[in-house]
């Protein structure tokens, strides 16, 4: 019984930890082009969120809203690089911390402005009877699970694989050198928000189901996210997505022998446990400079 | 208008560039002819790195610059890159966390003949065999002499009509230079490829262009033919020192 109670929290914890890698991948990938970790990416991807709930209230059947909101928070993302981020680049660092902290209380108050604090229920897309008739896991869980899976190959796959994935990882690597075999440097990074913000879109549509929708619904998943991208290194893709579904499992593991109180505890010790000890992180690269 | 000038590929008038309020070069003039391998010779601070940086607007000049008689200064890197001119630079501007082929990849992104791409892949591999070999090695990982050789590779892979050289010897051993100003010879004459080459090696640049301007704190005091130059002993006792 006890055996069975722990494999259902890894299970469960491996379908948030899925969420928390999404929020992961997205920040390491606009860290890596701009070496900041963007604060606000919770709270686009808890707007984006509104949206989809919005347009499935105007009748937009379920997989129809995924599909606009995503794209739209992509456009989104490009937008906000291009118009917001783009002319702070070169400022200094603290200046564009602030413009992320901006830009996360802008969308945090125009969601409650908006849509208030009320907290609502959010449909998922998957039968509310456990499938294959299994008891340990919840159909949202395993479809979001699913979900999260195949995005993050996606994106796997298209930087692996496609000229422009290569581009995008060009600029963020080096962006001199992208300039001259012709990249054109300033819209791959906004092209980075773009994917970014999509990927937080999923997961924001993906999480909302089991978190509810309010406007603070991804503090703490940010928190998580953020705990997973330095677990794994946060200048490595591979390593932050498996950073939180390590923080998932965990999180979930701990609070069933510690009781959930500590459960948020479980990302602030792993942040501060990282920084400390590894500070580069599980797969991270260990900077070493020449001198 | 001489004959030297209508045959340009790239033609330089007046071109003066400024860091803060450091004058780097004070207008000079130079031409580097179609099919033809320009150097440009001086000492340390001369101003030599900062010409070719301003052929793909990576500095802010004044002054014309014109590609086939078309005027390229002002624009944007990246653009002028996609009219044919490759660009080695000082550092060699390697993607040390990707790997060999990788770098040869991200050379061709702006080529749409994926074909001819798939050939050059394999001509460049005959170039510099070693790179095949370490194809799936990481950059970084690789000899100075190695990454000097992927450097040139990935401006090739661009299929460039002008291949811009920032003193592609320094930091090699004298058999690997050898090797590589032999293989700039056989792109320049087999491919077409014209180049402006920038060098403190004054003998090894000099045998392989054609023409040559000596450049002393952002002015050029000497220039002619590389044949002329080379030749006049004054000039070379008192500016190239061999």
């Amino acid at each position: 019984m006890e055996l069975e109670l722990l494999l259902r929290q890894i299970l469960s914890g491996l379908a948030t930890g899925g969420i928390y890698a999404s929020m992961a991948l997205a920040l390491v990938m606009i860290y890596q082009a701009t070496h900041l970790v963007n604060f606000a990416q919770g709270e686009m991807a808890m707007f984006a969120t509104y949206l989809a709930w919005t347009l499935m209230q105007a009748g937009v059947p379920y997989w129809g809203a995924f599909f606009i909101t995503v794209a739209i928070a992509f456009i989104g993302g490009v937008v906000i690089e291009r118009v917001i981020i783009q002319p702070v680049e070169n400022a200094p660092i603290l200046s564009v911390v602030i413009v992320f902290i901006g830009l996360l209380v802008i969308f945090n108050s125009l969601a409650g402005w908006i849509y208030t604090y009320t907290i609502k229920p959010f449909p998922s897309p998957f039968p509310s009877q456990p499938l294959f008739g299994n008891s340990y896991v919840g159909s949202h869980e395993l479809g979001s699970m699913g979900v999260t899976l195949v995005v993050l190959l996606l994106v796997f796959g298209f930087f692996r694989f496609t000229p422009l994935g290569l581009a995008m990882r060009a600029a963020a690597q080096n962006a001199v050198s992208s300039r001259l075999v012709g990249v054109r440097v300033g819209w791959m990074l906004a092209l980075g928000w773009g994917l970014a913000s999509a990927i937080g879109a999923i997961a924001g549509i993906m999480v909302a189901p089991i978190v509810f929708l309010e406007p603070n619904m991804m503090g703490g998943i940010l928190l998580y996210a953020f705990a997973g991208a330095l677990l794994g290194g946060i200048d490595n893709p591979g390593g932050a997505v498996l950073g939180g579904f390590i923080v998932g499992v965990l999180e979930n593991v701990v609070g069933l022998y510690l009781g959930s109180e500590v459960k948020l505890t479980v990302a602030l010790v792993i942040i501060v446990g990282v920084l400390v000890v590894r500070p580069s992180g599980l797969f991270g690269k260990v900077h070493v400079a020449r001198v | 208008m001489s004959a030297a000038m209508d045959g340009s590929i790239l033609r330089v008038r007046g071109l003066r560039a400024q860091y803060g309020n450091t004058k780097v070069l004070h207008g000079i003039d130079f031409d580097v002819g179609k099919g033809g391998i320009t150097t440009i010779l001086g000492a340390n601070g001369a101003g030599k790195t900062t010409t070719l940086r301003a052929m793909c607007g990576m500095v802010a000049t004044q002054g014309e610059v014109l590609l086939d008689g078309e005027r390229i200064d002002g624009k944007a890197t990246e653009s002028i890159v996609r009219m044919g001119v490759a660009h080695v630079p000082d550092g060699r501007g390697t993607f040390l966390n990707f790997t060999v082929e990788e770098n040869l990849r991200i050379g061709a992104y702006t080529r749409k003949d994926r074909e001819q791409v798939q050939a050059d892949y394999e001509r460049i591999y005959a170039y510099f065999p070693r790179l095949r070999e370490r194809r799936r090695q990481q950059a970084g990982t690789l000899s100075g002499g190695e990454q000097q050789m992927l450097a040139v590779s990935r401006a090739l892979m661009l299929k460039p009509r002008l291949l811009l050289l920032d003193e592609p010897s320094f930091g090699l051993a004298p058999l690997i230079v050898q090797e590589l100003f032999e293989i700039f010879r056989t792109i320049n004459k087999s491919d077409g490829v014209s180049m402006l080459l920038v060098e403190q090696n004054a003998a090894l640049a000099l045998r392989l262009a054609d023409h040559a301007y000596l450049l002393e704190t952002g002015r050029v005091v000497i220039s002619g033919t590389a044949e002329s130059i080379r030749s006049d002993e004054s000039v070379r006792r008192s500016y190239l020192g061999y």
